[in-house]
């Protein structure tokens, strides 16, 4: 009678004890098999393996003819990527002013596919993102931080800085007889955007406060177009993606700046190719830019981008074993459970811990955990060392913040610990070993097999990666898509759908809605 | 020999996984080969898409249940410890393998044909509505077009060495689990390695001696200058993996005590 009453303190007042009690259970079955430790280090050496040696034989070299280097990236204020190409006709700005201007007209031409092979196929127009406004910048180094309102050819006025941040203003472009003014202001470290249809009615676009922007900066206008894109898709799946040499030609009048402003060469403006290329021999720029001026009327053209970029490797890059790694894991997580039925353990898990609920509770905390650590240690290892290796061969290796790279690495982790977790609880629901190993690969490797390494039509594969559990790969992706760039964004690129922590949550829908109806089954079912 | 078929065909129409597994080696496979018809389309101007692989992209799905039959053949005596039983009643054990293998290779040929059927006709019902028109060069699939019966054909064998290959890892590794786990990664991971050789060479190799990318080179009906292997070598590429597969069963299961 005294002991009945003892077991049944032990199990209700004291419930916390009661559960890290079972816990403890747990942990101990899973360490002293032997099979499911290995399965769980052989996870974490396939993603470490495979992610290294797949890094290790990718070389790259730049470069134009017989020169070759490393590739290098020019970066911006925030240490991320960037591409900045543009024609700058500018004056020294000292202090606080403004420059205004009216933008007439926007021509330019496209390069398109040869439509004989060898033959430049040149047709007249602008890209839909083909930039010309106003800009006060951080000299004219590349990457130097700036400020600038520009009219683009289909996407209307718009406000940026910094190469990552837009803000749109009034839609439309300029055509003749509807021109745009455009007014940017600077006090102190905050420039305002302004535009007008007439020169006398100003309306606000936005305000930028570029993270470095020195007392003196260079203010003028400047011309931009970006390449334009042509996506092929491969007979075995993939996609290559070629960029087209495009320009734009604009011409600005009514040119006002006013403040502190030194003319460098007796008044007049420079002028720079900002991030021109050189061909070989280093003498010959490859598609200038150009300016005229003629009575107070500029008319300049300019090719490239003022915008982050997104050309080069990613560090997740490196993670190319973990669909492997996650199947080892998957194994380890159903047979926790499985084994159990199958040698009748169960039975006697019941009988130490009758209530069946706190019991599952117990294996989804150990497995989630051990998963959490082991998904943690391959990426923390595959992660920085692989991006290492890859930068060391030569690539170029898009550059993230610290945040970021902690996001992947922690990010993996989770991702790894989920899918253990959907794993044990299918093992419970099923508990047969090969249909819970297939259905959870088949839930969470297949999609995202299918989604990025197939010749599925691009639309099936977002799908494919933001309704099934795969979707959790989002988490990895450490270079967001931008919206002020052109780009071919698709899974096979590394773009997912869904934000990163978006499709981790749907993962750990998945797993959670798992758990329960093993949970519910389990409190149910016969042992 | 008849004894040891006897024996394993009674076991597997009894086994309770059998029907319904069977049952979705064939609606995973047509169902999945509708989606990809019913997802795909054809401008005006024409594509340049191999119609026939993509009736057949099934296959992606249906291998896993043919996978699942070909674990739980074996699996299924271990985790129950019947295994002993039937070695105790036939002792030849190489014979009581070949039987699985017969039984299995039976089973999943006849579910294979169905499956394979039923996708050609949901692809020939499909495709037209997509833009897939005789007249931009795509006429509704048809078997009596000579490749599109050998990708289809070609397929059928394919499931079925899926299965012997499966059939001979989860008589090695013995666990139901562990089995499905290395199968995965033999149908579904394996075929990513190539894409992570940076080497043309070796990516091209890679290609030939995954069994999941080679074998599914007999569903190819167009640009076969561009496969690193005919359609029937690739087959040959999976046929080898289940033949090495078994024959490491064999050696196992003659040398190794009844259970581990």
């Amino acid at each position: 009678m005294t002991d009945s009453t003892t077991v049944v303190t032990g199990h209700g007042a004291n419930g916390r004890d009661g559960f890290r009690h079972l816990v403890h259970a747990e942990w101990t079955k899973f360490r002293t098999v032997r099979g499911w430790v290995a399965g769980m280090a052989v996870g974490v050496a396939l993603v470490v393996a495979l992610g290294l040696m797949s890094a290790a034989g990718s070389h790259a070299s730049c470069g134009m003819g017989d020169v070759e280097t490393a590739c290098t990236l020019t970066t911006g204020p925030g240490g991320e990527a960037v591409s900045d190409r543009f024609f700058f006709v500018h004056r020294r700005l000292d202090g606080d002013g403004s420059i205004t201007v009216r933008v007439d007209s926007m021509t330019g031409q496209i390069r398109l596919p040869d439509a004989t092979p060898g033959v430049r196929n040149v047709v007249a127009g602008v890209v839909p993102w083909a930039k010309a406004g106003i800009m006060v910048k951080d000299g004219v180094r590349e990457g130097a931080s700036y400020a600038a309102v520009m009219v683009t050819a289909r996407h209307g006025v718009r406000m940026q800085h910094d190469f990552t941040e837009d803000v749109a203003g009034g839609p439309g472009g300029v055509s003749p007889g509807s021109p745009r003014w455009l007014r940017l202001t600077r006090s102190g470290g905050t420039l305002t955007g302004y535009e007008s249809d007439d020169g006398r009615r100003w309306i606000v676009v936005g305000t930028a406060r570029p993270a470095r922007l020195p007392a003196t900066v260079e203010a003028g206008m400047f011309v931009a177009s970006p390449g334009d894109l042509t996506v092929s898709r491969g007979n075995l799946g993939g996609a290559s993606v070629q960029v087209r040499f495009t320009e734009a030609t604009a011409v600005f009048d009514q040119v006002r700046l006013e403040g502190r402003v030194e003319g460098r060469t007796g008044g007049t403006w420079s002028h720079d190719d900002v991030g021109v290329a050189y061909e070989p021999g280093g003498r010959t720029p490859h598609h200038p830019g150009r300016f005229t001026e003629s009575g107070g009327t500029f008319t300049i053209t300019g090719v490239g981008d003022v915008a982050p970029s997104t050309e080069g490797m990613r560090i997740e890059s490196t993670l190319s074993g973990q669909a492997a790694g996650l199947v080892a894991v998957m194994v380890v997580a159903v047979l926790f459970v499985t084994a159990e039925h199958r040698r009748g353990l169960f039975r006697t898990t019941l009988l130490a811990a009758p209530r069946r609920g706190r019991a599952f509770a117990a294996k989804t905390v150990v497995i989630g955990a051990v998963a959490f650590a082991a998904g943690l240690t391959a990426a923390a290892l595959t992660v920085p060392l692989g991006a290492r290796i890859l930068r060391a061969n030569g690539n170029a290796v898009l550059p993230v913040s610290t945040f970021t790279e902690l996001r992947v690495v922690a990010g993996v982790a989770a991702l790894t610990a989920a899918v253990a977790v959907l794993a044990l609880a299918c093992g419970a629901l099923v508990r047969r070993g090969a249909a819970a190993v297939t259905v959870v690969a088949g839930l969470v490797v297949v999609p995202h097999i299918l989604a990025t390494a197939s010749v599925l039509p691009l639309g099936v594969a977002r799908w494919l990666l933001r309704l099934t559990p795969a979707a959790g790969f989002a988490v990895q992706q450490s270079v967001p898509e931008y919206a002020q760039v052109l780009g071919y964004y698709s899974p096979q690129g590394g773009y997912y759908p869904l934000p990163p922590l978006a499709g981790l949550a749907v993962l750990c829908g998945y797993a959670a809605l798992a758990a329960v109806l093993a949970a519910v089954r389990m409190s149910r079912a016969d042992a | 020999m008849r004894r040891e078929l006897r024996a394993e065909w009674t076991k597997t129409r009894t086994a309770p996984g059998t029907a319904w597994l069977t049952a979705a080696v064939v609606v995973l496979t047509a169902a999945a080969s509708a989606a990809v018809a019913a997802t795909v389309s054809c401008p005006a101007a024409g594509c340049d898409q191999d119609v026939p692989r993509l009736g057949l992209a099934g296959i992606q799905a249906g291998q896993a249940a043919v996978a699942v039959l070909a674990v739980f053949a074996v699996t299924g005596e271990y985790g129950t410890g019947m295994i002993a039983t039937t070695f105790a009643a036939m002792p030849h054990r190489g014979r009581v393998l070949a039987a699985k293998a017969a039984v299995l290779t039976g089973l999943t040929l006849a579910a294979g044909t169905v499956a394979v059927l039923a996708s050609v006709l949901a692809a020939r019902l499909i495709l037209p509505g997509n833009g897939f028109t005789a007249a931009n060069g795509h006429p509704p699939l048809s078997l009596a077009d000579g490749p599109t019966l050998r990708a289809a054909a070609g397929t059928v064998l394919q499931l079925a060495l899926i299965a012997l290959l499966s059939l001979g890892i989860a008589t090695a590794v013995r666990d139901s689990a562990t089995a499905a786990g290395v199968v995965c990664g033999l149908l579904y991971v394996l075929p990513l390695v190539p894409h992570m050789a940076a080497d043309p060479g070796w990516r091209r190799l890679l290609w030939q001696a995954t069994p999941a990318n080679a074998g599914l080179a007999v569903q190819t009906t167009t640009h076969l200058d561009d496969l690193p292997l005919g359609p029937w070598e690739g087959l040959g590429v999976t046929a080898a993996w289940a033949a090495a597969a078994l024959l490491g069963a064999w050696l196992l299961v003659r040398t190794r005590d009844v259970r581990a």
